[in-house]
């Protein structure tokens, strides 16, 4: 076992691992170089300790993984391990998928010694490690069983003893308890946090994605925040809690409300030259795919009791069961459409908000369509299109292609679906999606 | 100690043989035997007199059988060797993906029988003077009905390997020889088994196609099952053709037993799925291995071989460029290179053909042949036309009712596997009884073995239909025309068209020997591409086979992109269920 608190000073320790100004761009629809995914990250991991990328959807911390683990290459900069330069898979280096990623025609015994067999290790020697490392993360009596015969924890923790057998230095985790349900996932965690404080693990350092604030102030040591479109790295918080960490204590509850700030907080102004991100404005903003549905229940809730129109990020992810990933969005388009405001890791309902909240359908409907008008270029673009044509029908190839300039074909399409869904409720326009074509007629 | 469990636990107690390996050991020892006398006959030289005679005494039929089916066995490994080679490399390499996908497209849509003359022929000429050349080509034919399906299958496969499992690959260095046995062919697996199962059933009329045949003077004759039915044929023998159909039936219901039960088993731990899947594969002859102990142990050795063999790290001399990414513009360069070299070697491929069909035929030939097409193209239409009319409704009525599904859906599965070629006798001897019109009655025949397939997807689509949506519509008082509008007829269309799309495909190449079919010494012959191209073929005039195939090849891959294409299309986007 070993001492907690050397491990906590990281100071002294070596780095294993040196990212140097990363930055990853966009292949666009026409196969040109896009807009930045990353920007400029680095950092460090040394021995000893578990360090977080927190950051939203489209903040590239999937892709700066990849290109840690050398499964893809950065548009610029470099990492380095152990002082040498990353140029395809290392050694050393084992991943966690979020997917769990297993061989579904591999039993959980040859899923394990999967990884080993492939070095050429002798299959008795493979045979006795793989036992070992399933034996170490909990999964003996299952090692004949299929992928599909598990649940999905038990799963994951195949994808733990595959990563673990092949005694990586560094274990990279991409959101590897986002997919199970919250029991399992809790259970997971600790079991693995155990196992990690323990030292009965091979690893000596841990890199995880995550999207859950209490997840990262749980499990690591330092967190880095990452922001949206490009990512860069916005914050960097030490997190000097003693394992096992209270949920309830009050220091922890106050490192998670500081982070939902620092997570919400309005962006600088951008650069001129370059339209802005989302929330920034201009035509070229990633839109994300948010149900109508879905942001009218948030204002209700925002407005009703106990929140009467002032509600606490945090509060409201717990009490909604709602991952960050799953309410950022919601609030931010509410921003987005005036009918809320973000500040300090509070959203508060506008005028607008207030009245869209006690309107009935029609109203609703009518005052969504005018704020979609008004606050989203993209929507006003297309009604201005279809309003100035004499046959009052535009294809939706002709939108998607300048959207392309700026984003990636997948956001580009994901946008234009988010508008045509927001139009289609607010009555803006209708779409044919046969055809793929905006009109103003509503169907006969 | 746990090792110990886990490597010996599949062996049993006792380790004395049972009778489920008496039974195993039997079927292999005959194999065996089978196979070493057949090999040697297939050496024999074209001169010795055993080796071309076939005699329609019904004790023969059983060798002819086992001739038939090992020729269809090499040609199924022939199409798998074919399958893994260019399917991967058509996946592998964006710029081979660019001659060899399109290349594949029109192959699928080719009558791959006008060209039997060709192959023949210069199969003979690669063994001048034996038996084994004809063997080629008999197999080759074959090889060309099941191999395009078969790679076009892997290659969707392989593109679809889902990108997790790809970065696991590479994150545990996974050789490019190791990813393609642990990881790529495993996935692509269900796939492939299902293709190979289809180009079997397609298989089995080239096969009876190709065993006797005859271009100009040369008359190839290979003991099998076809040429004994073509001796029939010549003798006027309608026993023996009953003879011959009942061997086929045999030998169809013993491989669809024997090989391909156990394989669609087999192939059912490769599907990728979340859950544990409700359908389980049966199989007799799986189950009875399963059982046996002798046997199974047996096949440990062999076994681990294979494992270690795919294993191996087959490194390449040269580092597959670990992925750095080229310039841009030199790869735009490079891009722009290769596309004008391909559309070069098209503008020659296209000279050469103009140049050869010219010099020996005129513009009135090539409009005969349009005619002639079109002729056969209504055929074809009209046939699906009244296919679709009876076998639609059928199957859907059959479908909804799952035991009834449950005992139909085999029959009409074997039936599509059956080579309608060998009842066309029977059918012409009715047709010259009652002096009956060819054109129309010829007709039929060219359904005739591809209906099935109507009938066996929209069955497999009528099955799946689900059950919420069942009480949906009986909750609603869906019924009439509105429930075949909107109901089922969408619920079974993409199964529909993937059916339709197979029967179109075989009943062109069906309309090759459908449309001139002899008795003896009569001909019945109708006006088509088909009768135009067999009978060119029989005359040994290849200019005309040539501009016969081409002319008919565009037709059906103008067929198939206007037709087909859309139609699947709209099935894929629209009317998923899932």
């Amino acid at each position: 076992m070993q001492d907690n608190f050397a491990r906590t000073s990281f100071a002294s320790k070596k780095s294993l691992l040196e990212v140097r100004n990363i930055s990853q761009r966009y292949q666009t629809g026409s196969g040109e170089l896009g807009p930045a995914v990353l920007d400029d990250v680095s950092l460090d991991l040394k021995e000893g300790e578990i360090v977080g990328l927190l950051g939203r959807s489209g903040c590239g911390k999937s892709s700066l993984l990849r290109i840690v683990s050398g499964l893809i290459f950065p548009t610029g900069g470099e990492v380095s391990y152990l002082g040498q330069k990353v140029a395809g898979p290392v050694d050393g280096v084992a991943m966690v998928f979020q997917s769990f990623a297993l061989f579904p025609w591999l039993t959980v015994l040859a899923n394990v010694e999967l990884g080993l067999r492939a070095k050429q290790i002798a299959r008795d020697e493979a045979r006795r490690r793989a036992l070992k490392a399933i034996d170490l993360i909990g999964l003996d009596g299952f090692e004949s069983a299929f992928p599909k015969e598990l649940s999905g924890g038990m799963r994951q923790r195949v994808g733990f003893a595959r990563a673990l057998v092949v005694q990586p230095n560094i274990l990279l985790m991409d959101e590897p308890f986002s997919a199970l349900d919250v029991l399992t996932a809790e259970t997971l965690r600790t079991d693995l946090l155990d196992l990690w404080v323990e030292g009965r693990m091979p690893i000596k350092s841990i890199l995880m994605v995550t999207h859950n604030i209490e997840e990262a102030v749980l499990m690591c040591d330092r967190i880095i925040v990452l922001s949206s479109n490009p990512g860069r790295i916005t914050a960097e918080i030490q997190v000097r809690l003693q394992h096992p960490r209270d949920r309830l204590d009050p220091e922890f509850r106050q490192l998670v409300d500081k982070i939902y700030a620092l997570m919400t907080k309005r962006p600088e102004p951008v650069a001129p030259g370059r339209e802005g991100a989302f929330p920034g404005l201009g035509f070229g903003m990633a839109l994300p795919r948010v149900s109508t549905n879905t942001l009218a229940g948030m204002i209700e809730e925002i407005a009703a009791e106990p929140y009467l129109g002032r509600a606490d990020l945090p509060a409201l992810a717990d009490s909604l069961q709602m991952e960050v990933d799953e309410l950022f969005p919601v609030a931010e388009t509410l921003q987005l459409l005036r009918f809320a405001e973000i500040e300090e890791g509070d959203i508060k309902l506008t005028a607008a908000g207030h009245r869209f909240a006690e309107a009935d359908v029609d109203v609703r409907k009518k005052l969504f369509g005018d704020h979609l008008l008004t606050y989203l270029p993209l929507a006003a673009r297309i009604k201005l299109v279809l309003d100035e044509r004499p046959t009052h029908t535009a294809r939706a190839v002709r939108f998607l292609e300048e959207l392309e300039d700026y984003m990636s074909e997948d956001y580009a399409d994901r946008t234009l679906k988010s508008v045509v869904n927001w139009g289609r409720y607010g009555e803006l326009f209708a779409y044919d999606e046969t055809s793929e074509t905006f009109s103003l007629e509503n169907p006969q | 100690m746990l090792s110990r469990f886990v490597a010996f636990t599949s062996l049993g107690r006792r380790a004395l043989p049972n009778q489920y390996d008496l039974f195993a050991f039997a079927l292999i020892l005959a194999a065996f035997i089978a196979i070493s006398q057949v090999s040697q006959s297939v050496t024999l030289p074209l001169t010795a007199p055993e080796s071309t005679v076939v005699s329609l005494d019904y004790m023969h039929l059983p060798y002819y059988a086992l001739r038939t089916t090992l020729r269809m066995f090499a040609a199924i490994a022939a199409s798998l060797v074919f399958t893994f080679v260019y399917a991967t490399l058509a996946a592998k390499s964006r710029r081979a993906a660019l001659v060899l996908v399109p290349f594949l497209d029109v192959l699928q849509s080719v009558p791959i029988l006008g060209f039997l003359s060709f192959t023949v022929t210069f199969f003979l000429g690669l063994f001048p003077g034996s038996i084994l050349g004809a063997e080629f080509a008999a197999v080759f034919a074959i090889f060309t009905s099941q191999a395009w399906n078969m790679a076009f299958s892997f290659y969707q496969s392989l593109r679809g390997v889902p990108r997790d499992l790809i970065e696991v690959a590479r994150g545990f260095g996974l050789s490019w020889w190791q990813r393609f046995w642990q990881l790529e062919t495993p996935f692509a697996m269900p796939g492939l088994i299902w293709n190979m199962m289809m180009s079997m059933s397609g298989g089995w009329f080239f096969v009876v196609a190709s065993e006797a045949i005859s271009v100009g003077d040369t008359t190839i004759k290979l003991p099998g099952i076809g040429s004994y039915l073509a001796l029939a044929i010549d003798e006027k023998r309608i026993d023996a053709v009953f003879a011959a159909i009942v061997a086929m039936v045999a030998v169809i219901l013993a491989y669809d037993q024997l090989l391909f039960r156990p394989l669609v088993a087999f192939a059912a731990r490769f599907r990728v799925e979340l859950s544990a899947g409700q359908i389980q594969e049966k199989s007799f002859v799986a189950n009875v291995f399963a059982r046996t102990r002798w046997m199974r142990a047996s096949m440990r050795a062999p076994a681990q071989l294979l494992r270690t063999i795919a294993l191996l790290r087959m490194e390449l001399p040269v580092r597959s460029s670990q992925s750095v990414p080229q310039s841009p513009a030199l790869s735009r360069m490079i891009d722009i290179l290769w596309i004008a070299c391909l559309g070069l070697g098209t503008v020659w491929a296209g000279w050469l053909i103009v140049d050869y069909v010219r010099q020996e035929l005129s513009w009135s030939d090539f409009w005969q042949c349009v005619l002639y097409t079109i002729f056969t193209m209504m055929r074809v239409v009209v046939l699906m036309a009244l296919a679709t009319l009876v076998w639609v409704p059928a199957g859907i009525w059959i479908g909804l009712r799952p035991a009834l599904a449950e005992k139909v859906q085999p029959l009409a599965q074997f039936l599509a596997a059956f080579p309608a070629n060998v009842i066309f006798p029977v059918a012409v001897v009715f047709i010259l009884k009652f002096s009956l019109n060819p054109d129309i009655w010829l007709s039929f025949l060219i359904i005739f073995g591809t209906q099935w397939y109507i009938l066996f997807n929209v069955i497999a689509g009528a099955s799946v239909f689900p059950n919420d949506l069942k009480e949906a519509v009986a909750n609603f008082r869906i019924r009439g025309w509105d429930w075949w509008k909107n109901v089922i007829i969408p619920a079974i269309f993409p199964y529909y068209v993937t059916g339709a799309l197979t029967a179109s495909g075989g009943s062109w190449n069906a309309a090759i020997v459908a449309e001139y079919v002899k008795w003896g010494g009569d001909t019945v012959s109708a006006h088509g591409i088909g009768a135009y191209i067999a009978k060119a073929t029989a005359d040994g005039d290849y200019p005309k086979i040539v501009l016969g195939v081409a002319v008919m090849s565009i037709f059906v891959i103008m067929f198939n992109r206007l037709l087909w294409r859309p139609l699947y299309d709209l099935a894929e986007r629209r009317l998923r269920l899932d």
